[in-house]
This record gives structure tokens, sequence and C-alpha cells, in this order.
């Protein structure tokens, strides 16, 4: 079996080293290099002694934040409610279907529903509410980004809960807890698991969604990856948007201790 | 719980379809409009689709990308199969999780921080052979390269679920490793490797944020043309065009449903065979 398998298998090594090593390496060293092609330690000096890029820093992982806290809010009783009825499997793939429509394709909806004589305001006209400016505010990002993470919360929560034991739930009543004991005792405990896959399948997207904060949050940087973006496509400064790529890797890697290493990759 | 009885949980869910659906239905909705703004709705008519079609820059972008996914995802399914048999017949412990863990740093990283990273490879590339420049292959490699450790985690549970002893019994009866391999393994993990070609033809329609760092001028997926577009303003062209995406998705969904209740359908059927 060995040696077939491993000649076999260079394709892989050479894709490990090619596309993930290298990129990675070069992302850090490029981050000690200056525009002219100097050694410099001066990107992370400015990045880690100037205002701004702090804030922006503290703003991306806020949102990130929020985002995630608020999907989980949202998901949570979905997925809880959603196990409970019959055809789970078409209610599963009703979630899943609106994740295979462009992300830029939702955003653009938006664009539609929150502009000043869009959908929101003409409903909200109704009741007397006059037209506001929605789009390029912080709200209608958090909004959007809600929107499109939603699903992928979803989806880990849905299989956690399902796995998930009938006889438990069953055992714990004949012990004699409560609804709520029951739920805080055993299903939330249990269901930790898929809360940690949403959390990382939420969390670290919503650091980098730079399109949405160009075309919904109102073409201002305020997120790491409108940043990187702008550093690499607008000013062409590499070396500071490969120290802002180092400072994500690195915020990557907390939450991935965070939210534990048993279960990597349950993104989809 | 019965359809007819009326629950908070039922009305919570449906509230929460309709957040999911809303912002689609009203771009669908919108398609179909005579007028030229997704604000006031002004008459039936279909001239966005017409309009559509008759774009042939947005038609061989709509071709491209779908033959950039269609491509990505079988390279990447073809690595991926022996990068996960590789990993499974690692004996040692600690090495599979080392090799799992490299696996799925891209997974995890941020796209930005993907793409920026691509770009800056693609680059010192072009810079060590001349004549490599940013365009469809560079978008190729990139696609394929996230597409590969997804691959790899969709096939993984298969193989740990598959029993040795088929094997052990291949060789017992003459079969070489060849044989084990186009006999045994691959028709066994056959299920593992549709999904990892469905994920990863998926994840590169879906993809901008890589794309969008390596596309160079030459080159346009869907999602790029689409960002650019979006920022220009509001054209009911990208309606039509998501009211066909919608359909497309809808039909791989009801299909998908259907192919996966027939499977279900058939392991049980056998599982049954097993147990009498």
């Amino acid at each position: 079996m060995k040696k077939y398998n491993t000649l076999l298998a260079v394709p892989y090594f050479m894709w490990l080293i090619f596309f993930v090593l290298a990129p990675v390496l070069l992302v850090v060293g490029y981050s000690f290099f200056d525009q002219n092609g100097h050694f410099t330690l001066a990107n992370y000096a400015e990045y880690f002694s100037s205002g701004k890029y702090l804030l922006m820093t503290f703003n991306s992982v806020w949102y990130a934040l929020l985002i995630t806290v608020i999907t989980l809010v949202i998901s949570y009783p979905t997925a809880y409610f959603l196990t409970k009825l019959k055809h789970k499997d078409l209610w599963l793939l009703l979630i899943i279907l609106p994740t295979w429509i462009n992300l830029l394709l939702k955003a653009y909806a938006f664009i539609g529903i929150f502009g000043v004589h869009g959908g929101l305001n003409s409903f909200l006209g109704f009741f007397g509410i006059l037209p506001k400016q929605l789009l390029f505010t912080d709200f209608s990002f958090l909004v959007v980004a809600v929107y499109i993470q939603l699903p992928f919360m979803i989806i880990p929560l849905l299989n956690a809960l399902d796995e998930l034991p009938a006889s438990f739930i069953a055992a714990s009543k004949d012990l004699g807890a409560s609804a709520t004991q029951t739920f805080f005792k055993v299903v939330f405990p249990l269901s930790l698991n898929g809360v940690k896959s949403g959390v990382q399948a939420v969390f670290i997207p919503s650091l980098s969604l730079f399109m949405l904060t160009r075309l919904i949050g109102g073409n201002r940087v305020i997120t790491l990856g409108t940043a990187i973006e702008e550093h690499f496509m607008v000013t062409q400064n590499w070396g500071k948007g490969a120290t802002i790529g180092v400072v994500l890797i690195l915020a990557m890697i907390v939450v991935m201790i965070f939210t534990g290493e048993k279960k990597v990759g349950g993104k989809k | 719980m019965q359809k007819s009885k009326f629950s908070w949980a039922n009305i919570y869910l449906v509230c929460v379809f309709i957040f999911l659906y809303l912002p689609i239905f009203y771009l669908i909705f919108y398609s179909f409009n005579a007028g030229e703004t997704m604000n006031s709705f002004t008459g039936f008519s279909l001239h966005h689709f017409s309009e559509l079609f008759s774009d042939t820059h947005l038609v061989i972008i709509l071709l491209n990308t779908f033959l950039l996914a269609f491509l990505s995802a079988l390279i990447a399914t073809f690595i991926g199969i022996f990068g996960a048999l590789f990993i499974y017949y690692l004996k040692r412990r600690s090495h599979r999780n080392t090799l799992l863990s490299l696996n799925n740093i891209l997974i995890v990283s941020p796209d930005v921080t993907i793409g920026a990273s691509f770009l800056i490879l693609f680059i010192t590339l072009g810079t060590l052979f001349s004549g490599f420049s940013l365009g469809f292959w560079t978008v190729l490699l990139a696609h394929i390269s996230f597409s590969v450790p997804i691959v790899v985690l969709m096939i993984l549970p298969k193989l740990q679920e598959m029993n040795d002893s088929m094997i052990t019994a291949g060789y017992d009866l003459g079969a070489n490793e060849r044989q084990i391999l186009k006999n045994i393994i691959l028709p066994y993990l056959s299920p593992g490797i549709i999904a990892g070609y469905f994920m990863a033809f998926t994840y590169s329609l879906d993809d901008f944020a890589v794309t969008f760092f390596v596309t160079g001028n030459g080159f346009t997926t869907l999602s790029v043309e689409i960002y650019s577009r979006a920022r220009r303003g509001v054209s009911l062209e990208i309606n039509a065009l998501s009211t066909l995406v919608f359909l497309f998705a809808l039909v791989l969904v009801v299909g998908y449903y259907y192919i996966s209740k027939d499977n279900q359908g058939r392991s049980k059927k056998k599982k049954r065979g097993v147990l009498r």
C-alpha cells in the first residue's frame, strides 16, 4: 500500500508547501519590509503606536463579536425548534439554499432595501415614519453581515442538536428536572460543540468582510479586512497590508484556541 | 408538533425564514420591473432578462465562472482524495494531527488573508518566471488551493468508517494495490468524493474575496463583476441574473434532496438485507 499511496500524494504535498506554507511565510516576511524593499520593523511599530490601527482592530473585533453574538442568539432557538419538526432534511435544505446565492447578490439586495426610497423606508412610511438614511450606516452593515452569516451558524447548531439522543431528555425528565433545568443542564452543554464550530464559522470570516463595508458600510475603512484590501489594492503598500494580515492570522489562532481544536472544520 | 397547532416556536421560525428569504424575493420581484429602480414597481416586463441575455460580456463571464468552478473542483478532488488517503494511512497519531492542522489552515483563515497572501505568492512567482501573470490561471490555482482541504475533510470521515478487513480480504484474494484502490477504496469513498466535489464547486462559485485579489485585469468572475457593478449603483440586469441564479440553486437543492433521499433509502434497504 505504502509506496503507491506516497507517490499519488505528491500533488497534495506540493499544495501544502506552495499554497499553504509558502503564502503564510511570505505574508510574515513581507510585513518586515518597507515600500522600498528594506528590512524594517516600522510596520509593526506604526501598527502598535498609532491610534488609528488600534482603533480599527478594536472595531473589527467588536463588530465580529456583535455579529457572532447576534447570529448565535437568533440561530440557537431556530435550530432548537427545527429539530422538533417533521421533514427535518427539507428544512435544513431551505436553510442551506440561501448560502448558494452569491454573497454579492445578497449584499446588492440590501442596497435596494435600505435605500432612501427603498423597501424598508416605504414600509416604515406606512407607520408615518419619515424616510431615513439607512444605507451606509453601522446598523445596515450589522444587519447584512448577520443575514449572510445566519445559515453558517444554524447548520452546525442543528447538527449538534440533532445528534442529541432523545433518551437523555427523557431521562432528565424522569429524574424530575423541569424543562428549564433540562435545557440548561442537558441540552445546552451537549450542544456546545455545535456552538463552538458555529462561532468559528462566523467570527473569523466576520473579521474580513471588506466587500460589505465597501458596499453597505459606506466605503469607510472600519475593519481590518478593509484595511488589507486598501493597502494591497489601492495604496499598494504591501508591507503594511501584510502586517495587518499577520495580526489577522494571530487573531485566528486565538479564536481556534478558545473554541477548542477537537472539532476543527465544522464549516458546513 | 402538529401543523395546525399554534405555537410561539412556529411563529419564531416563520419570522426567521421570512428574514432569510425576503431579500432574495425582493431581488427577484424587481427583476420583473418595467422601471429601472428597486424602489417602485411600475409594471411587469421581461426586458431586463432580454438585456441580460444580449449582454455578451456578462454571458462570457458566467460561462467562465462555471468553467472555473468545474475545473478547480475536479482538480481539487483528485488532489484531495490522495491527500486524505495519505493522512489516513499515517501510522503515528501525532503526525496525522499535525498534517490535519496544516490541512485546515486555509479553511479557517480569513478570506482577505488568503487573497493577499496568494497575491504576494503569484507576484513573487511572476518576478521569478517571466510570462507568469495574473489572470485565469492564477484564479484557477487559488480556487484549487482553497478547495483541497474541504475535499479532504469530506473524505476523511468516510475513510474512518471504512472496514479495513475488506482491504485485507482483497489482498487475500490476490488483488494488487491498483485494483484495491480502484475496486474497493474509491467506490466505497464515492459518497464522500461526490460531496467533496460538490462543496468545492459551490465554494468556487461563491468566492469573492480571494478571486478579487488574484484576478488581475483580463479575467473576471461573476462575483467580482457584480461587485464592480453594484458599486456603480442599481442595475436591474443584476436582479434578472439573481432570479436565474436562484432558480439554478433551487434546481440543485431539489436534485440534491432527491439523490440523498434515494441514497438513504438504498442504504437502509442494504442494512436490512445484511440483518436478514
